[in-house]
């Protein structure tokens, strides 16, 4: 609403640079829109400064009643649009109420900030951190500006992580034993494992592993469920015998994937599960889902 | 079902994929641009998921993905060079979602890999290896890891290869080898259970088409460089063995075990014998095992033949053992196998025992033992094709030995000719007869006529229940004929050695019964007196003590032999044998003897010879013998000679009688002998004919009137026994008797119109031709005749 305001009668140009804008990393963030930007990466505990520069257009003054920069987490829920939870939120007073005449920077400094949630684009959700900046004006209408900016947490390598090992099957039909080698996965991870064939009487075709999220949102009677295949990737081609036992190696480095969120601000969680599925000729599924917990390990060379 | 035409239509439209993703592939690799160049190439590699395609079918699609990877894989070699890490590559390649293609671009990327040498082949081989297991498939699963055999194949570490890592780096490659081939085999046996039971013989077909998939491995084996005997025998044969075995499939027990001969060298099959051959035995019972082991044995023979040096390890190994220890087990092991089959096994084993050992001769007698215990269990053959493969068995060594002497050693032989039945028995014993005569093998003392006998019995006597009714005539003639000549083939110049082959022999065709006897006593009395002639022209008998041969033993000998004759009405037989036997005991002036044969013969003429013609021609033999018989004291031999007339004139036809008598002339007149001489006798003799002759003469004139011819060739006849007779010098033969037969012919022969007249004219010819001869004492005798001859 203020940019069209603004566009019908643009009064200044604001922009954010971050102090190190140049060297910090980018990663690409994917908007409403399905296009992709790049987005300033920040871990939690960091020092959020920049500056903070201000220009009117030609010939133009602004009038204001202070200029301020506020550094927002914000939880966005899809299904009810417009309604932001913000779970962080710092001010900074830029400047007193008064006139700019010409481009005037101000830097800003938010040190050490908690950021506990990582940014994250879901189905029904959206955890985003922005710096907005407003120049308050009484009766034209405040001039908004936003910067979005990513959050991404680094965990490290849990001490405990037990393989996954689990006998399944139906009676008299398929027996199968499965070990993952690891719960626990970093992004770049990748998954190893065996699936021992202990009795096979049906035919089967092929059998694919997938990774599958699952979102949910909202909290007693509204909570949403969404669930999505990222992955799917076939482990075996035709019918194994009795004794075989079939190689897992899944790379997680190709998919989309996310550290797991548990109950992030109490308004949504992100988990994520193997699904082991056969197939069989007659194109019946037969499948067993576990969980696997995901982390992003912090990167050597970042 | 897949129709071959859906099959063509499916290739064209997989082939036609192909090429397209092929196309832009090679445009991606053109542009250096890796993430298109993977995506295209896993896309064309999906056509490789089809299930559509026969075997025949699929491997076409495989030739040309295969042929594409090629320019992938040089890509991405390309790749490593321009920075990008080979490892990176390796993980990238396993982003791709379905397996097959993930799978062949992994080995693809493998090999270049290994070649990169950033880590040692072993570990990439044995994840490729590991990896692929995922592909069960059986056709798709045989061609992924064939394509793995392949690519891999130049860059397998071993011995002075560059890519050598470690010491054992070669035992991964081998380990990496098996362990295909194992997975291979599987998926290949697994093949035939995939789909519908009616299709089972198509799929089997479809399955012998790709054994070479398979096989290819073991030939990779065989050609990895550091597999000495060692590793082959510690690892490399126990583990193929393992998987053959194991897999329970005929086709590829069969196809594998002649892939593991036909691909290792000879030693090594020579040093683990016993190994490939304890697997036989555990083979499927449908498995031909003959064309196993007859093709390791050809091998080895021919490993034999090879070489000088090669023959020694035979022995060391033991070779032959072990093959016979083999088939034991093998036959042992397959109940089913029909007799046929087990004696063919035999007979590989023969011919590999006679090829390789033929100076050993027990070994052959082992292979002929091993054979009569394992038919010992079936009894009797009753089965065509097992009797004819006997008989190939039999004549194996035969053929080789060319001697049947040297056969005769194999105790064995003729317990292996027991188990053939009667009709094949006899063939066998005529295979052996001709081999004799063909090499005039020389047999030469007692036993071994003994062991031959025993060979051929089945053609020297009667077996029980066989009637001979069925047998052809011609056929028993040609049989007992060919037993007739081999009794000819026995010899030895030692008298002695040769009186008791002859006693043996003897002994064995006494057996034979009515029918052989008169065929094959003959020959045995002729070979006896062709020895007592020897006898007699040696020193007779230097010894003198009981055991040696005497002309005076055999002559009793075959007294008793021919006596059997004439109990097997074939007494014109026996007498003729005996008059022979007579004459020889008269040429070693044993009298006692010969008059025993003449009573025999005297005795056979009157009680068992009744034909008439028969009496004739015996009369004459009689007569002729007894003429030249000088052993006899006078009066034997006027006992004889007065029997012998006895007979001429008690025969049925006048002539006959005639004739009879006038040759019993003879018997009063021997040249050479001044004391027999009785021209008295001769001329008496001669009358008594001739009053015959009148007797036939008077008959034909009374009962035809004139118009017989009867008697006037008696006349001639007679003539001319005068003429004889008078050359010889008899006193008593004048020319008066002669003149007053000529006399008569001639008034008969103006009686008649003479049907003996170019008889007569030569005789008269030759008298006046005798006449006219002015040297010599004849003329003289001649001009005694008066004859006012008729022109």
């Amino acid at each position: 609403m203020n940019y069209l305001l603004g566009a019908f009668k643009p009064a200044c140009n604001i922009s954010v640079t971050f102090t190190d804008g140049k060297n910090r990393k980018q990663v690409p963030i994917k908007k409403d829109n399905g296009q992709t930007v790049m987005h300033p990466l920040f871990q939690s505990q960091e020092t959020i400064a920049g500056k903070i520069c201000i220009e009117p257009y030609q010939g133009k003054k602004v009038e204001h009643n202070g200029v301020k920069v506020e550094l927002l987490g914000q939880i966005e829920m899809y299904f009810d649009r417009g309604n932001f939870y913000d779970f962080t939120s710092l001010v900074r007073e830029l400047d007193v109420p008064g006139e700019i005449y010409e481009r005037k920077t101000y830097p800003f400094e938010f040190p050490t900030v908690e950021m506990p949630y990582e940014t994250y684009n879901g189905v029904n959700v959206r955890l985003r951190y922005v710096l907005k900046v407003t120049v308050t004006r009484g009766y034209a209408g405040s001039i908004v500006e936003y910067q979005d900016f990513v959050v991404r947490n680094y965990s490290p390598s849990p001490p405990i992580n037990n393989s996954i090992k689990m006998e399944v099957g139906i009676e008299d039909c398929l027996h199968i034993e499965f070990e993952y080698n690891k719960s626990k996965y970093h992004l770049k991870d990748v998954i190893l494992g065996k699936i021992y064939f202990l009795l096979v009487r049906i035919k089967i075709k092929n059998m694919d592993l997938e990774i599958r999220r699952r979102e949910s949102t909202g909290a007693g009677a509204n909570t949403h469920v969404e669930t999505e295949t990222l992955a799917k990737f076939e482990l075996m081609d035709g019918a194994p015998v009795r004794g075989e036992s079939i190689p897992v190696r899944l790379f997680l480095t190709p998919y989309d994937l996310t550290p797991t969120h548990k109950n992030i601000n109490n308004k949504f969680s992100v988990k994520y599960y193997l699904n082991l599925v056969l197939v069989d000729e007659e194109d019946r599924r037969y499948f067993k889902q576990q969980e696997i917990t995901l982390y992003r390990l912090k990167e050597e060379t970042s | 079902m897949i129709t071959g035409d859906d099959d063509e239509k499916w290739l064209a439209a997989a082939i036609a994929a192909v090429k397209q993703n092929a196309f832009y592939m090679q445009r991606a690799i053109d542009s250096n641009n890796l993430k298109d160049a993977l995506k295209f190439s896993a896309q064309m590699l999906s056509e490789l998921r089809t299930s559509k395609l026969s075997p025949h079918k699929y491997y076409e699609l495989y030739m040309r993905v295969s042929d594409e990877l090629r320019s992938l894989e040089f890509f991405f070699k390309e790749e490593t060079g321009r920075g990008c890490s080979i490892a990176e590559l390796y993980e990238l390649v396993q982003h791709a979602g379905n397996i097959l293609p993930r799978l062949y671009l992994l080995c693809t990327i493998g090999s270049v890999y290994i070649k990169s040498n950033e880590i040692t082949a072993t570990d990439i081989l044995k994840d490729l290896v590991e990896m692929c297991r995922a592909v069960q498939h059986p056709l798709r699963g045989l061609f992924l890891r064939s394509y793995l055999a392949q690519v891999t194949r130049d860059k397998l570490p071993s011995i002075g290869s560059e890519l050598e890592g470690e010491a054992d780096a070669h035992m991964d490659a081998l380990e990496f080898v098996l362990q295909n081939f194992t997975e291979m085999n599987k998926l290949w046996v697994r093949m035939q259970h995939q789909g519908p039971n009616r299709e089972k013989e198509k799929r089997e077909k479809e399955r012998n088409e790709l054994r070479d998939l398979v096989g290819k491995n073991l030939h990779v084996l065989s050609q990895l460089e550091g597999v000495d005997l060692g590793i082959y025998r510690d690892t490399v044969l126990p583990r193929i063995l393992e998987q053959v075995v194991n897999c329970k499939d005929e086709l590829a027990q069969c196809y594998l075990m002649d892939c593991i001969i036909q691909v290792f060298p000879d030693d090594f099959h020579l040093q683990t014998l016993d190994v490939l051959l304890g697997a036989c035995p555990q083979l499927q019972p449908s498995v031909d095992i003959k064309m196993v082991l007859s093709g390791l044995m050809e091998r080895l023979s021919n490993y034999a033949a090879s070489s000088v040096e090669a023959l020694p390890n035979f022995l060391q190994v033991d070779a032959f053992s072990k093959l016979n220890y083999a088939i034991g087990k093998v036959v042992e092991a397959q109940v089913d196998l029909p007799a046929s089959g087990s004696v063919s096994l035999y007979l590989f084993l023969l011919k590999f025992t006679l090829h390789v050992h033929s100076d050993r001769l027990h070994y052959v007698d082992q292979v002929l033992g091993s054979c009569v215990s394992q038919l010992s269990a079936t009894g009797k053959l009753c089965d065509d094709k097992a009797s004819k493969q006997i008989v190939a068995f039999l004549s194996a060594p035969l053929e080789k030995y060319n001697d049947v002497v040297t056969i005769l050693k194999l105790t064995n032989y003729p317990r292996v000719m027991e188990y053939l039945d009667h009709e094949t028995n006899k063939a066998m014993a005529i295979i052996i007869i001709q081999s004799i005569l063909k090499n005039k093998t020389h047999i030469a003392t007692a036993d071994e006529v003994d062991a031959l006998f025993e060979l051929i019995k089945g053609l020297i006597k009667d077996f029980d229940g066989t009637t001979d009714s069925e047998v052809d005539e011609e056929d028993f003639q040609e049989e007992q004929n060919s037993v007739a000549r081999l009794v000819h083939m026995l010899y030895n110049d030692d008298p002695e050695e040769m009186a008791k082959i002859i006693s043996r022999v003897r002994k064995h065709i006494l057996t034979g019964g009515p029918k052989r006897l008169p065929l094959t006593i003959p020959p045995l009395v002729f070979s006896a007196l062709k020895l007592i002639r020897r006898l007699r022209g040696g020193d007779g008998n230097p010894f003198g003590d009981d055991t040696s041969a005497t002309p005076k033993r055999i002559l009793q000998l075959l007294n008793e032999t021919v006596e059997v004759l004439s109990d097997v009405s074939a007494s014109e037989l026996a007498l003729r044998l005996y008059l022979q036997c007579a004459q020889a005991a008269n040429d070693c002036e044993l009298e006692a003897v010969a008059s025993e044969f003449f009573t025999k013969s005297y005795l056979l003429y009157e009680e068992e010879i009744s034909d008439s013609k028969a009496q004739v021609t015996a009369l004459r033999l009689i007569i002729g013998t007894l003429q030249r018989m000088r052993v006899f004291n006078v009066e034997n031999r006027d006992t004889l000679t007065h029997k012998a007339t006895g007979y001429s004139a008690r025969l049925l036809k006048k002539p006959d009688q005639c004739r009879a008598v006038y040759e019993c002339a003879h018997l009063f007149w021997a040249d050479e002998c001044e004391n027999l001489k009785d021209g008295e006798r001769v001329v008496l003799c001669l009358k008594r004919a001739q009053r015959i002759a009148d007797a036939v003469q008077q008959m034909a004139n009374a009962s035809r009137g004139t118009s017989s011819t009867g008697s006037v060739a008696l006349y001639v006849e007679l003539l001319n026994k005068y003429l004889y007779f008078l050359e010889k010098g008899n006193p008593q033969v004048t020319g008066d008797i002669i003149q007053s037969l000529a006399e008569l012919i001639r008034s008969e022969t103006k009686k008649v119109e003479s049907g003996a007249g170019s008889f007569i004219s030569s005789t008269l010819r030759y008298m006046e031709f005798q006449r006219q001869q002015q040297d010599g004492g004849m003329s003289e005798k001649y001009q005694n005749i008066k004859m006012e001859w008729f022109e």
